[in-house]
């Protein structure tokens, strides 16, 4: 039946669909036009991009914009390059993702399988929580980090972030695990399982698909984050922040070469997230929305 | 003092009670079927004896302990669910043992136990499949192995067989009563199917509105139905009820009703104590299956009535021929076999086997005799 219908979609619009894929082409090159500008002009020496055009491939080609990029660079007043920076963030990103991933896991967990008077409304103020504005709990937020002993410190960006966080992840795992049968926890239970048993042995193992989902939404929130890495990273700054620094410098000569090297360096680890666990991605958002 | 002791159990939620005193003894290796419409309470029932439920008053036990505190995995408990709840991240096996680990039994034992049981079931070929590879069947098997292999003091079945299709359903529960009468074990099934319960049980325990209306064997809950909720429920087709009255004839007693035409017709009674019912209005029960054509009434019974009356509409079914007639006001459904030669709006000769009728309080709805 459906090649049968196929066929004649072939055979009727043979020109209708040369012209979607011409315009779905040139949508493509469009788009990939900044990368294209990104990369190639990280490849050329600064005296190529001074005196020519951005949209020609080098005429020598060089990886020293990267290298400076990464190891020397002037940032702000230290010549260090990204690296240290990167780390800061990697330092920050991988737990803050772990902790509010796990965090929204067992609050859907419990909203959904153990739920309790007032469930309702934890789960509604849950959700508010993704609404806010960072904007509004700058101060609040700096007042409990300096009486935390904090702030300026890496687990006080953990924090931030895992406060932040819990709530998309949270609202993520609660309509997961919403669609499961109740009854599996019932059998659990009966079966002799505990809470955390039941968690670890029969929620999480099928809450791959969502788990992808948490884990690509909470790492690119993470790690593109620049407020509050500009407010609360003191002298542990994450990645945006000192790239800021190196292409905002107001002095010497503007090194575009290696700020496009940079800015595709403070890239990476999402686009490497995203090309990983991408093809999950919209699976796990489809997840619950169709049975099966 | 039962295996199994349900004691005046009632259930709450806020002010409203779902249950009210219920009193059910199980004993040990007893089939007991909660039937009932949805709604009933039998679900809740169940959930209670396996502990997913609190028990607002009253006292449930098994084997002599009160278990109304106790954690559904220390009941000694197994129960098999509608979705059949099987683990889908585990294998087929996995997920039979799963209980048996969490119990902190060594792997050997385990592995004998789960051979055992899946060589009882024949489900030996699937031990290394996911749940989601299995047919509806398959997983019904499981589900059950998954309870079997704990080897628990009671079963408990939640409307087990009602995600299959109508064959396999009917093949599961030859299997599942198979099984019983193998292994001997006690088993509390909530089902609202009620052939389920006729076919599957030892003992009914009849619900409706959160009161057990009835509880007793097969035969005593369809040959004398405690009122007319049972006896309406039970059977398939229903009980044909006719509001009647009795009356006297030379110490004879009669129910007194209509034909299609509304002219009086009597029918003799066999129930000895109607006399005292006498100019009384009653309700007349009789299943479909004692008013039959001439030649297929009951050689064995000592009172057949015969009754003429105008055939409404006939439904061959195969097996039998169901044909509707007017009494009372009232369409009855009465069955004959199969080559009976009706037609409709033919006037026909039923017979009417008054041996097999129950009488009710019209008031009450209570059975008065037999």
């Amino acid at each position: 039946m459906s090649a049968i219908t196929q066929d004649t979609a072939i055979r009727t619009g043979r020109v209708t669909r040369m012209l979607i894929y011409v315009t779905l082409l040139v949508f493509t090159l469009f788009y990939l036009l900044p990368l294209f500008v990104m990369v190639v002009n990280s490849l050329k020496p600064l005296s190529e991009i001074t005196g020519g055009n951005m949209m020609s491939l080098p005429k020598t080609w060089t990886i020293e914009p990267w290298r400076q990029a990464w190891s020397s660079a002037q940032i702000g007043v230290e010549p260090t390059g990204l690296k240290p920076y990167f780390i800061n963030s990697i330092l920050m990103v991988v737990p803050a993702v772990a902790i509010s991933t796990v965090l929204g896991a067992l609050n859907g967990y419990v909203l959904t399988k153990w739920s309790f008077r007032g469930d309702k409304i934890i789960f509604g103020l849950l959700l508010l929580s993704c609404f806010i504005p960072f904007q509004i709990v700058l101060i609040p937020m700096a007042t409990v980090l300096g009486k935390l002993g904090l702030a300026g410190s890496i687990p006080g960006l953990i924090l931030v972030h895992v406060v932040y966080g819990i709530g998309f992840s949270t609202l993520y795992y609660r309509n997961y695990y919403a669609s499961f049968p109740t009854e599996l926890v019932r059998a659990a239970m009966i079966d002799g399982a505990g809470f955390f048993r039941i968690f670890w042995r029969i929620m999480l193992p099928i809450s791959g698909p969502i788990t992808v989902v948490c884990i690509i939404w909470q790492f690119t929130n993470i790690w593109n984050d620049f407020l509050f890495g500009a407010s609360f990273g003191g002298q542990i700054q994450p990645m945006t922040v000192a790239l800021n620094n190196l292409v905002q410098s107001s002095t010497g000569v503007k090194e575009y070469n290696v700020h496009f090297a940079g800015a595709i360096l403070a890239a990476l680890p999402t686009l490497l997230v995203y090309i990983v666990a991408g093809r999950y991605f919209v699976r796990g958002l489809m997840a619950g929305s169709v049975k099966g | 003092m039962g295996f199994l002791d349900i004691q005046n159990v009632t259930k709450s939620y806020g002010a409203v009670e779902v249950l009210h005193r219920v009193d059910i003894d199980v004993q040990e290796g007893e089939f007991l079927v909660l039937v009932g419409p949805s709604g009933c309470g039998k679900s809740t029932l169940l959930n209670m004896i396996a502990g997913l439920e609190g028990i607002t008053s009253g006292d449930i036990s098994i084997k002599g302990r009160v278990i109304n505190g106790v954690h559904p995995s220390k009941r000694n408990i197994a129960m098999v669910f509608q979705s059949y709840a099987l683990y889908p991240n585990m294998t087929v096996g996995q997920n039979m043992t799963f209980g048996l680990e969490m119990h902190g039994v060594p792997k050997p034992e385990r592995n004998a136990a789960l051979k055992d049981v899946a060589k009882l079931l024949q489900i030996e070929n699937l031990l290394d499949r996911k749940p989601g590879q299995l047919s509806g069947g398959q997983r019904q098997r499981v589900a059950m192995g998954r309870a079997l292999v704990r080897n628990p003091d009671v079963f408990l079945f939640d409307e087990p067989l009602s995600n299959l299709d109508a064959k396999l359903r009917v093949d599961m529960r030859t299997e599942i009563k198979k099984l019983h009468e193998k292994l001997k074990t006690t088993i509390v099934y909530v089902t609202h199917d009620q052939i389920e319960a006729m076919t599957l049980s030892t003992r009914i325990a009849v619900m409706y509105q959160g009161f057990v209306q009835q509880l007793g064997t097969p035969k005593e809950i369809y040959d004398t139905p405690a009122n007319v909720y049972v006896a309406t429920f039970m059977g398939s087709p229903a009980m044909n009820v006719l509001p009647s009255r009795v009356v006297m004839h030379d110490g004879t007693s009669y129910a007194q009703i209509k034909d299609a035409n509304g002219a009086d017709l009597l029918l003799k009674f066999s129930q000895a104590n109607m006399a005292q019912w006498a100019g009384k209005e009653i309700l007349l029960g009789i299943r479909p299956e004692s008013i039959t054509d001439p030649d297929g009434a009951d050689r064995n019974s000592g009172n057949i009535v015969s009754l003429r009356n105008r055939i409404g509409v006939t439904e061959p079914a195969g097996a039998d021929t169901f044909v509707t007639m007017e009494l009372c006001g009232k369409d009855i459904i009465a069955r004959m076999r199969a080559d009976a030669n009706v037609g409709a709006g033919q006037e026909f000769d039923f017979a009417i086997n008054m041996d097999k009728a129950v009488v009710f309080d019209p008031k009450t709805e209570e059975r008065i005799a037999p």
